[in-house]
């Protein structure tokens, strides 16, 4: 945990985000990441005006390519471009290419020849944006690539609790669901824990990482012992689309056992917020009255992926020029 | 690095800056402050109190970020983006008169900027000028209402304004450009 390099530039203040690409949390230091989240509070000023609209990305173009099914994360894309003036467009694969063969190196390359300035990428294998970075001259944002890292979702969650707890450090996160599949819990253990966090993870044991450990979080399937006292609980979906085998008994038998209820709820802080990155099984990893009930901040999530996403856009489309200039 | 205006100097600037925006506008109603951050927001929030002072009435003050709206963003290879902040403006400014604060006027397109940033917030009845320097140079057609000072400068000479609020002391400077 003690990274020098880490220590030295929360001394100094980051203004810049030297990069070409958002690929993942992994690569940023916390001082990115603050930088990402201060110009996220400044655009989510934006949202609140008659007229939802700022100049800054005027003339670039940016394609959100979708390999997988998303209702929020594109959504939530598609209006922060609009909202900073870029011109977008939608790649689902349903309706493109893809369904005749062509590879994804193939597809991005025949998407470059006409000059977009980012590509938003949203794929299930781990990696791919990380190969498309190195295939192509746009600025690659990761929209969630398979059980690897799903970074834009990790900074708004970031920010909604910021925004109500004042800060990160030392704050007691429970995170809740299926580990092992999930792409939002690798991006979220890397920002906690280098924001501070002191992160609690939870499910059942066929479904925790055998290394979870090594990234600084503390593992349990003990769901009553990772819930209490925290100032955070996050639940992740279970994601039978990625199981190939049986991981537990049946979706009752683990909202029984892993469930978040009310009671489980109130072993928690007095003030804890409840969080869901959505889309939300409920009955299995959260009983409707506590998706639904005061603790809840599951639709200010949602709310604050454009400001994020905004400042990323943002953040990025400056980055990738500098870094060609140099 | 001469000193062109020194603490006092600022403050008898401001107020008579006051005193000529309610001749002006024989009176304070409808007006509203704006300053453009980052050393606009100070100097609005004093003219706010000194115009408190004469007129005992409070002017509504917010301060307004022009980073997104600027010219040169993406233009060509700047460097990175510059930082952006909040631009915090908690009133209606429809049909009120917004006065617009800046510390030094130069270009002119901080100045077209901030007057397109604001009329995304509304429709002003109008909008006028202020600013503590202006220096010349103009590459607009703006013109302020409210001058603190005309300091006629050399291109490579640069004007930095310290405030109290922000800088811990308040003067303007005229340093010579080139050297250090």
């Amino acid at each position: 945990m003690s990274t020098t390099s880490q220590e030295l530039d929360q001394k100094q203040a980051v203004t810049t985000l030297r990069r070409k690409d958002l690929l993942g949390i992994a690569e940023l230091s916390p001082g990115e990441i603050e930088l990402i989240l201060d110009t996220a509070e400044a655009m989510k000023e934006v949202g609140t005006r008659p007229i939802k609209k700022v100049p800054a990305l005027r003339g670039k173009t940016v394609i959100n390519l979708f390999y997988e099914p998303s209702t929020r994360t594109r959504t939530s894309f598609e209006i922060a471009e609009k909202r900073l003036s870029a011109d977008t467009l939608n790649i689902a694969i349903g309706t493109s290419s893809v369904v005749k063969g062509e590879t994804l190196a193939d597809t991005a390359l025949n998407l470059e020849a006409m000059s977009p300035d980012m590509i938003v990428l949203r794929h299930a294998s781990s990696g791919a944006c990380h190969f498309l970075s190195r295939v192509c001259r746009s600025a690659i944002i990761n929209a969630g690539d398979g059980m690897h890292e799903h970074p834009t979702q990790a900074l708004l969650d970031a920010f909604t609790i910021r925004e109500r707890k004042k800060k990160l450090a030392g704050l007691k996160i429970a995170i809740v669901g299926d580990l092992l599949h999930s792409r939002v819990l690798r991006s979220n253990i890397h920002l906690l824990t280098k924001l501070g966090a002191d992160v609690w993870v939870c499910g059942p044991p066929t479904l925790i990482p055998t290394d979870i450990r090594r990234f600084g979080v503390t593992a349990t399937s003990a769901v009553e012992e990772a819930v209490r006292d925290a100032d955070v609980i996050m639940l992740l979906r279970i994601q039978l689309e990625r199981m190939e085998g049986a991981y537990f008994p049946s979706l009752r038998e683990y909202f029984r056992v892993f469930g978040m209820t009310e009671a489980r709820m109130h072993l928690a802080k007095s003030d804890v917020m409840i969080m869901h990155p959505g889309p939300m099984n409920r009955g299995v990893e959260i009983a409707s009255e506590v998706a639904d009930g005061p603790y809840s901040v599951i639709l200010d999530q949602v709310a604050n992926g454009v400001a994020v996403r905004m400042a990323v856009l943002y953040l990025l489309a400056g980055g990738a020029e500098h870094e060609e200039a140099a | 690095m001469p000193v062109v205006m020194d603490a006092d100097r600022i403050g008898r600037t401001l107020t008579r800056i006051a005193h000529e925006i309610v001749e002006r506008n024989k009176g304070t109603d409808d007006l509203a402050l704006v300053g453009v951050r980052t050393r606009g927001v100070p100097i609005a929030r004093r003219i706010a109190r000194t115009l408190r002072e004469i007129t005992g009435q409070d002017i509504p003050t917010g301060s307004l970020d022009i980073t997104l709206y600027r010219d040169d963003l993406m233009r060509h290879a700047v460097g990175p983006q510059p930082l952006v902040r909040k631009t915090d403006i908690q009133f209606s400014i429809d049909n009120r008169k917004i006065l617009l604060v800046d510390d030094v006027l130069y270009t002119g397109r901080t100045t077209r900027a901030a007057l397109d940033a604001l009329i995304d917030y509304g429709r002003p009845k109008a909008i006028q000028l202020i600013v503590l320097v202006d220096r010349g140079h103009r590459e607009l057609p703006i013109k302020a209402d409210y001058v603190g000072k005309n300091l006629p400068t050399a291109p490579e000479e640069s004007v930095q304004v310290r405030l109290l609020e922000i800088d811990g002391e308040d003067e303007v400077v005229l340093e010579t450009g080139g050297g250090a």
